[in-house]
């Protein structure tokens, strides 16, 4: 028994090896926040994510692209379907015509996210050599996740209030953008947001925090949809599974009994 | 123990659903089960298609005589009887008679009949004719003469207003 | 324990009857799985052959149901798997079933790999077993690299490239073969829809060879049974057990499928492949670290592979690097302790391989990567010459008694 433990110990030691994260000794720590969707009984704060998605669709769009959702996807934050179809027919989206000429047609629901630029070259011409990410699996492809997010969006420095050894020892010039969280500090993109930018239309205070927040939420929802579902149904799995395996072991013992 | 043996079936079964429900059709495939259609353009007499579930559907907006003709045939004489008054309701139980919406596939073998752009036969029923097998449909679509079954099927559809139908 | 071929057994079930008598797989199970007489001292360490068998279906089955959905085509690949993770029904659950699958499957065998190396599994008349197990390691590793490179992710591309890369360690061909490998001059398009359809393919030969490997048992006191006292039919004791052995188990495996999907894998993956661009670090998943840090130890690239590749065939020659004449550690007061090493020293290497190789951990790996190869080559002829085992009881059942009595 006391075998079985030990090795327990070591097999999820074992596994416990994967989840190691090369933390740079210099770098500062990531700012922990608390996020609604966070723990096996997170959701996601629908009007948050709505906030989110208008921060989205006012200020990141112009750059980001969030090419694997489509407009439909968006019912999921409580828009309704004639509300989706509004504001999938403000945007034009390129498509073949009937003579089989390049046309641009209003989306649809069903179509994806527009894309700012037609493919990754444009992207990277229009923004100075680096095309800008797509966003639609970004939480989940960064490091720390939301938290990471949300530190570099609230993590820009200006320039006048750097430190000289900063300066000096990530060779920071006027015209670049110093963020505290990205690695290497000097980050292609300016920030994007700032208090009061986005006219919230439920009346919420638009700071920048608060924007943060929001888009990071609502990207979370964009990379992990399915999260709600996820965790219900993984809490009723893991119930299910302890009552079985307690009965399982009351029968083990049943079937043995006359063996010990 | 018989308790367990249910339990345990129980979660086999719970397991198996998800994996027989994955084959069912996804998000993307039903976000394009339906089509909406702008018929403005299509002028008296003409007709076009368009694509439905991966099917070309045909819509005619069909001409005064085209219309009395349907109505005239007697039930009798169909081999798949039906009223042209019951292929032109959309699901709102409006009936439109100048509008006439069928699945542009053959009900024998599957081929898509020709009639609909100018210059195509159209059979001796003035609708569609399907050059696989020589089947002949009429200005309400319904079946005459030749192998297919059964009329030309007519999908749900629904007129939101004068010129916007969504179909399916 | 040897066959009976004594009377053949009556199916009350008439169909059940006329199958069998043409074709035997109802006598074959009720011989194989249910009156089986199996050691009556099997421990918890026991339950891992079956589990590593459930968890081999449960992948083929996730497998199959993924590549009704999946395009292995580099521009579409990326984006077929998110649609899976978005669009198909229950489509996250499967791939997170998937994902997490190949990591406690890994676990599972390595547990069972333990228990063969404490309990002396691999000794005869088991040597052809453990072979065949080893076989099926290499199989399951291949197909694991095979398999992460299909999401087409930063890591897929640039683990893929560095390994196949290996083989041009190779001399005079080495370059040849990995243009053979890539079908190009990199890591593409052609490398990526071959390397799915061996993905597909690894699994059943595993299932062919799985077949062979089942055969008997070693038992926790390693001396064999000598009598029906010694053993209990397969089936209900040891169904029963496995049973409820598997359950926790998997309540472990859904706990992280659920809640935490994500923890064993690397975020960079979520990136789509860039040939232009190389992540910080190129990491393996966790169960290919030990060999991935013993590949960097050696500062020669020829010498790394080949202490990689060495570093799995010698565990085919164990059985003859092994020279006690006991089986399990249970009686081998000195060299239990030495397995415990041995897996301490897995975990360093592992450990060793999440990281860069730069400072400490350099040091770590090569002494780690040389403790290992002297456990083998060096610790086992000698120790099993010169350790005094313990005396070993006259039988399982005495044994078991003998507890009880306790």
């Amino acid at each position: 028994m006391r075998r079985s433990i030990v090795s327990g110990v070591l097999a999820l030691a074992a596994l416990g090896m994967g989840t190691v994260a090369i933390a740079a000794s210099d770098e500062p720590e990531l700012k922990e926040q608390h996020w609604h969707f966070k723990g096996p009984f997170g959701t996601y704060d629908r009007a948050a994510a709505q906030r989110g998605f208008q921060v989205y669709k006012e200020v990141c769009s112009a750059c980001h692209s969030l090419n694997l959702l489509s407009y439909r996807n968006l019912e999921q934050l409580g828009l309704n379907e004639a509300q989706v179809k509004g504001i999938a027919a403000e945007f034009q989206v390129p498509d073949i015509g009937d003579d089989g000429s390049a046309i641009e047609r209003p989306a649809r629901p069903s179509d994806h996210f527009k894309k700012p630029f037609p493919n990754e070259l444009a992207a990277a011409a229009a923004n100075g050599g680096k095309a800008p990410p797509d966003l639609s699996v970004i939480i989940k492809a960064r490091s720390g996740g939301p938290d990471y997010v949300y530190s570099l969006l609230t993590g820009y420095v200006p320039f006048d209030q750097l430190k000289p050894e900063q300066i000096k020892e990530f060779h920071v010039t006027k015209d670049d953008n110093f963020n505290l969280y990205y690695p290497g500090h000097r980050i292609a993109m300016p920030p994007p947001l700032a208090d009061g930018k986005v006219q919230y239309v439920d009346g919420t205070k638009n700071t920048l925090d608060q924007q943060v927040r929001d888009v990071v939420e609502f990207l979370a929802w964009a990379s992990e949809p399915h999260l709600e579902e996820r965790n219900r149904t993984g809490i009723r799995v893991i119930l299910f599974l302890l009552a079985l395996s307690g009965l399982m072991y009351a029968v083990k013992r049943q079937v043995w009994a006359d063996q010990h | 123990m018989v308790a367990t043996g249910a339990m345990a079936a129980v979660g086999a079964i719970a397991t198996a659903w998800p994996f027989i429900n994955n084959l069912n059709p996804a998000a993307d495939t039903l976000a394009l089960s339906t089509v909406e259609v702008n018929v403005k353009a299509i002028a008296v007499g003409q007709a076009i298609t368009v694509k439905w579930r991966g099917k070309p559907v045909f819509i005619r907006h069909r001409t005064p005589e085209e219309i009395k003709e349907a109505e005239a045939v007697k039930l009798s004489e169909l081999p798949d009887p039906a009223t042209d008054n019951s292929r032109v309701t959309d699901t709102a139980k409006k009936v439109r008679p100048e509008w006439l919406i069928v699945v542009g596939v053959c009900t024998h073998l599957g081929c898509v009949p020709l009639g609909t752009k100018e210059g195509d036969p159209r059979g001796e029923y003035g609708g569609w004719f399907c050059p696989c097998h020589g089947s002949q449909y009429d200005t309400s679509g319904r079946i005459r003469k030749g192998p297919a079954p059964k009329n030309l099927l007519v999908p749900d559809y629904l007129f939101s207003s004068d010129t916007l139908v969504k179909i399916g | 324990m040897a066959s009976q071929h004594g009377a053949p057994p009556v199916f009350n079930n008439k169909v059940v009857a006329w199958i069998d008598h043409r074709l035997p797989i109802f006598s074959y199970l009720e011989k194989e799985y249910h009156t089986f007489p199996t050691p009556r001292n099997f421990n918890y360490f026991w339950n891992f052959g079956a589990i590593a068998t459930v968890m081999l279906v449960l992948m083929i089955v996730t497998g199959i149901v993924l590549a009704m959905n999946y395009t292995p085509n580099s521009e579409l690949a990326f984006d077929s798997v998110e649609r899976i993770m978005r669009d198909v029904p229950s489509g996250w659950l499967i791939r997170y079933m998937h994902m997490t699958g190949a990591s406690f499957f890994f676990a599972a065998v390595y547990v069972h790999i333990f228990r063969g190396l404490y309990y002396g599994s691999y000794k005869a008349p088991r040597e052809l077993l453990w072979m065949l197990g080893v076989v099926i390691l290499l199989l399951m590793m291949a197909t694991a690299f095979l398999g992460y490179v299909l999401p087409w992710g930063q890591m897929s591309f640039w683990g893929a490239t560095v390994i196949t890369n290996l083989f041009s360690a190779i001399p005079v061909v080495g370059d040849s073969i990995v243009t053979w490998l890539w079908g190009g001059f990199a890591v593409d398009n052609p490398t990526l829809n071959r390397f799915f359809a061996l993905h597909y393919l690894l699994p059943f030969i595993i299932v062919a060879v799985v077949a062979l490997h089942v055969h008997g048992s070693n038992n926790p006191l390693g001396i064999d049974p000598k009598g029906p006292q010694d053993t209990v039919p397969f089936h209900p004791y040891y169904t029963m057990k496995d049973g409820f052995g598997l359950t926790v188990f998997l309540i472990i495996y859904a706990a992280f499928v659920f809640f935490a999907p994500n923890s064993l894998g690397e975020p960079v993956n979520y990136v789509q492949a860039n040939p232009l661009v190389t992540p910080n670090e190129i990491v393996p998943e966790w169960y290919l670290l030990p060999f991935y840090a013993i590949l960097r130890s050696i500062p020669d690239k020829l010498g790394g592979v080949i202490a990689m590749f060495g570093s799995i065939a010698l565990l085919f020659v164990l059985p003859w690097l092994d020279t006690s004449r006991v089986r399990s550690c249970t009686f081998r007061p000195i060299y239990k302790w030495f397995v415990f090493v041995l897996v301490i020293d897995v975990l360093v290497l592992g450990y060793c391989g999440a990281h860069p190789p730069e400072g400490g951990f350099v040091i770590a790996s090569r002494l780690a990567t040389i403790y290992y190869f002297f456990h083998f080559l060096v610790l086992l002829p000698i120790l099993g010459k010169i350790e005094r085992p313990l005396p070993l009881p006259p039988s399982i059942a005495d044994a078991v008694l003998k507890k009880k009595a306790v």
